[in-house]
């Protein structure tokens, strides 16, 4: 029991940071630009694919640090020849765009690499389990990805604390349009900090391709929850970001590991349920079965109860 | 005699900023009211208080004797009040005659009905039609709003208003941006149409001010301090000191 | 009076050309089978119809009323669950129903579950709206593997429409019959919907599209008002979910899933959402899409996400606002002077097409190839992809059409001016 908790809890902290990092960067986004990106989860894939073909000719270690930049330019790109386009249509338009290029990223990385899964491989120098409790162990890539991800947290907070561009990037959260009239080039912000959205999205996608896997619907297995995290923690505010990134790892995957269902439940309190009656469909669900439901549970219940999330402080 | 529109005791904060202290006001009926008071004053915020889009701190509001503080602004405009704005807010994609229409449609009774054909309404037909002659918009009634001129655009706000032949209207600043021709043409209409109604108005326009209004109500800081004839108002001590010192001038 | 007489005169005149294009519609719809009589016509056809139906009900909300809803598909494939059930249980019993009314179930189901989820995703327009119905579309698409007995888990739900109640000794037993079934519902639907869109509340759902806040201030909630388009569209994305039952005969959980509901906003879209009949253009442009090019292309979807995308940067308005900008030149009698730019433009706009789907094709044979595969077949003819040859002359077409059609498309574009508005200035 302690072994399935502490487990669930570690692994639940490797996904949870991991959520972190694509939700920190599309809170910034929509944060600074009002814009929510769909096409985030699709730099994700970028990042992993893009990491993919570098390794297979320059190994992994060059991969981690040029696949990020990489994807970050792809945003960049997007932000400057097709946002910026569409950006005077207002938000429904620009939600459209977006995913428009989601689906496009999507259909590319099929078209150029193809529709079956890649054995983008853990590297040799990581795999092996960093420690073993009981009969579990824990794969020492999984530490290093948490690694990552602190790591990415501690340099945000302290860009977007400590340094000039950092105030600019946090006023501009809030009053974009009081930045640009203080004479700060908005366009040239909005285009930074979308490139940048995209490759903390794009690294996110270099570290869990080994683990997630790398193949074309990785975007949207990842995409909504994504969503869900960032709705939930309050669009544009990066604390809510970060405490929503980590309830949701952490309930996400103590549900998967769990196998009751409602009728265990009654049984422990002494009912006994019929596996044939109509609704036997929902008394022998288990709460594993159920635990990729929860996330869009909860995103409708704040979205009426209170759209602006847990820490946010404005709705659109 | 029951007041077209009554404000008791009403408060309205923002935050920890106080912007309306305490505002006692009754207009009545029939009358053409104008409130005037210096920039930041609150005027447009007490407009938007009595019209139901921010609620009161405290207080009460009452429309011919019923209170409507906590009414949504759709039930309050249900119930025979009408505003026009400062930033003209039409419908950009519909023509001139769709936006009155619009107007018109509640007043007449047809809600959220889907089973009448607009175009073969008669009583709505009729009635848009009259409007669009009371405005002088007749020649652009297929013009999307959107392109229209400004001082069109300012002629519709006040005509998608009457439309719906409410029985009190708030104008927020009716004639502002216009010229001097234009507004003397706005101040016509204004008191062509508004014969027999109750109007509310918000100007900066002491020449307007003068013309139109029956009573003045003076807003300074949140507060009213003189509710009166025009004569009254032009010879108070404390609204000169406060706001006609300048526009004394120009009145 | 005179002022009276003149509307009146032009409303039956408009009148009449309205009544006359719907009948005309119908007598074309008929006729369709006899002309296009295979197998794969008849099959095509009634996909286009079912998806007429879906986008046309989807731009009541998007459209009609500024909704942008992730979530369409829900109603569709609800619709088409609980017709297809009605069809299983109710067959050989007292309320067996007969195949054209199982749309109906469809859409009364459809219209059921608007209002649900209607009730409190309403409540806001914009970003929110668009992710609570993400949020819908992706818990119902979950629950279709929990709840195995609506949804028939991975094998789905199937029945058979020749088991229904027979009238007038129709069994719908052959395609040609669903499709004057489909073509039927296809005409009703898109006749209310239009008829809809002429009411008070299809007016104001347009008002407060364009200023939900001046809406209030006349009267209507715009919390009703959406709520009203929302059921509405539930309802015939319902009509549309019970057909798609009655012609395939199974339904799975991707009827309701969110690249259904991705689908139907990428049709919409390019067909163009301002004007009525812009769905139903998209719906057939798409569907003709999707069927015939996967036979030619792996990659067909990629085109299609690049149509799409294009469409939102340089022609938001969509294939049906292309045709109407080129109304004033039509009625000016000025369209014949479009014919050599738009030729000359269209001519380099193609080559550059080709050059980017050579390119795009071999990319993907070159990655998905068995080893040791190198020829493919490629615009009629055998291009070995190792060698240098065919890209360099894909590329070159590529870029050769591009710079061309840099050229040429600003001409194209001042052609349109002077046609449309005259070597004077004035628009006519």
């Amino acid at each position: 029991m302690f072994e399935l908790v502490f487990f669930s809890l570690l692994n639940g902290l490797v996904f949870g940071m991991l959520l972190f990092m694509l939700s920190s960067g599309l809170t910034l986004i929509f944060g600074m630009m009002g814009v929510l990106n769909f096409a985030h989860a699709g730099f994700y894939m970028l990042g992993a694919y893009f990491a993919f073909t570098l390794t297979g000719y320059l190994g992994f270690w060059p991969a981690l640090v040029l696949a990020p930049p990489l994807v970050g330019v792809v945003g960049a790109l997007v932000e400057r020849h097709g946002l910026r386009r569409v950006h005077r249509f207002g938000h429904v338009a620009e939600l459209i765009f977006t995913f428009g290029v989601a689906v496009l990223i999507e259909e590319i990385v099929q078209a150029v690499w193809g529709r079956v899964a890649k054995s983008y491989e853990v590297p040799a120098l990581l795999d092996f389990p960093l420690f073993t409790l009981f009969e579990t162990s824990f794969p020492a890539f999984k530490a290093f990805m948490l690694l990552i991800s602190v790591g990415i947290f501690v340099f945000l907070f302290f860009v977007l604390t400590r340094t000039r561009a950092g105030l600019i990037i946090q006023a501009a959260l809030t009053h974009p349009s009081m930045v640009g009239m203080l004479g700060h080039n908005v366009p040239r912000v909005f285009m930074a900090v979308f490139g940048l959205g995209s490759a903390l999205a794009g690294l996110a996608g270099v570290i869990a391709g080994p683990v997630l896997g790398t193949f074309p619907g990785m975007a949207q297995v990842l995409g909504s929850i994504v969503f869900v995290v960032v709705v939930i923690g309050g669009l544009g505010s990066l604390t809510g970001a970060f405490v929503a990134s980590l309830l949701i790892g952490i309930l996400q995957t103590f549900a998967v590991a769990l196998n009751y269902s409602l009728t265990d439940l009654a049984a422990a309190v002494g009912i006994g349920l019929s596996a044939r009656s109509a609704f036997a469909d929902l008394w022998t669900v288990t709460v594993a079965q159920v635990a990729p439901i929860l996330p869009y549970l909860l995103l409708i219940l704040v979205l009426i109860i209170r759209p602006m999330g847990l820490f946010g402080t404005r709705e659109t | 005699m029951t007041p077209a529109l009554e404000l008791r005791d009403v408060y309205k904060s923002f935050g920890r900023t106080e912007i309306i202290r305490g505002v006692n006001l009754e207009m009545t009926a029939g009358l053409r009211h104008a409130i005037i008071g210096p920039n930041g004053a609150g005027k447009s915020t007490l407009f938007n208080l009595i019209t139901g889009k921010y609620p009161v701190t405290r207080g009460r509001i009452r429309l011919r004797g019923e209170d409507v503080t906590h009414l949504r602004p759709h039930q309050i405009n249900r119930r025979g009040l009408s505003r026009s704005f400062q930033v003209t807010n039409l419908f950009p994609r519909l023509s001139v005659f769709e936006n009155l229409r619009c107007g018109v449609l509640w007043s007449l009774g047809y809600r959220y009905s889907c089973w009448h054909f607009v175009n073969g309404l008669r009583d709505v037909q009729e009635r848009t039609e009259a409007v669009l002659e009371q405005i002088h918009l007749t020649a652009r009634r297929d013009v999307p709003a959107g392109v229209l001129s400004y001082a069109e655009q300012r002629a519709l706000e006040i005509g998608i208003a009457l439309a719906g032949s409410p029985d009190v209207i708030l104008l927020d600043e009716p004639t502002s941006g216009m010229s001097r021709s234009e507004t003397e043409q706005a101040v016509a209409l204004i008191r062509r149409v508004t014969a027999g109604k109750t109007l509310v108005m918000v100007e900066h326009d002491m020449s307007v001010v003068f013309d139109l209004a029956d009573r003045i109500a003076v807003l300074v800081y949140g507060e009213i301090i003189a509710n009166d004839a025009p004569e009254k108002i032009r010879s108070n001590a404390a609204v000169q000191e406060a706001y006609l010192g300048t526009a004394q001038a120009t009145a | 009076m005179s002022l009276a007489a003149a509307p009146t005169a032009r409303r039956t005149a408009a009148g009449a050309r309205h009544y006359g294009l719907w009948l005309a519609t119908a007598v074309v719809l008929a006729g369709l089978p006899q002309v296009f009589a295979s197998p794969i016509a008849i099959a095509v056809m009634n996909k286009m119809g079912i998806a007429i139906i879906f986008a046309l009900s989807y731009n009541m909300m998007l459209g009609q009323g500024g909704m942008l809803s992730f979530g369409h598909a829900v109603y569709f494939g609800l619709g088409g669950f609980i017709a297809m059930h009605a069809l299983n249980r109710l067959a050989g019993g007292p309320w067996a129903l007969p195949v054209p009314l199982l749309p109906l179930v469809g859409g009364l189901a459809g219209l059921g579950f608007g209002a649900l989820f209607g009730s409190f995703s309403t409540n806001r327009a914009g970003t929110v709206f668009a992710m609570i119905s993400l949020g819908i579309v992706e818990l119902v698409a979950s629950s279709s593997l929990i709840l195995k007995g609506f949804f028939g888990g991975e094998e789905g739900i199937s029945g058979n429409r020749t088991k229904a109640l027979v009238l007038w000794g129709i069994r719908f037993a052959s395609d040609v019959q669903v499709y004057y079934l489909i073509a039927f519902w296809a005409v009703a639907a898109a006749g209310l919907m239009y008829a809809f869109s002429r009411t008070p509340i299809g007016r104001m759902a347009n008002a407060v599209r364009d200023n939900p806040e001046r809406a209030e201030f006349v009267g209507y909630s715009q919390r009703t008002v959406r709520f009203v388009s929302f059921c509405a569209g539930g309802f015939f994305a319902g009509i549309a979910g019970g057909l798609f039952a009655v012609n395939y005969e199974i339904l799975t959980e991707e009827a309701v899933g969110l690249a259904r509901s991705g689908n139907v906003l990428v049709m919409t879209y390019i067909g163009g959402i301002g004007y009525f009949a812009g769905p139903i253009i998209g719906a057939v442009v798409f569907t003709f899409l999707e069927s015939m090019l996967s036979d030619y292309t792996p990659i067909w979807l990629l085109y299609l996400g690049i149509l799409f995308l294009a469409t939102v940067l340089f022609v938001p308005t969509g294939f049906a606002g292309v045709l109407m900008m080129h109304e004033p030149a039509r009625r000016a009698g000025r369209l014949h002077r479009l014919a050599l730019p738009y030729l000359g433009a269209g001519l380099v706009a193609l080559v550059l097409a080709v050059g980017l789907v050579g390119l795009l094709e071999m990319v993907h044979f070159w990655s998905a190839a068995a080893v040791g595969r190198t020829r493919m077949r490629l615009f009629w003819t055998t291009v070995d992809v190792t060698s240098l040859v065919p890209w360099l002359v894909f590329a070159g077409l590529a870029v050769g059409g591009a710079l061309a059609l840099r050229r040429l498309a600003p001409r194209a574009a001042a052609a349109w001016n002077e046609a449309t508005y005259g070597r004077e200035g004035a628009a006519s």
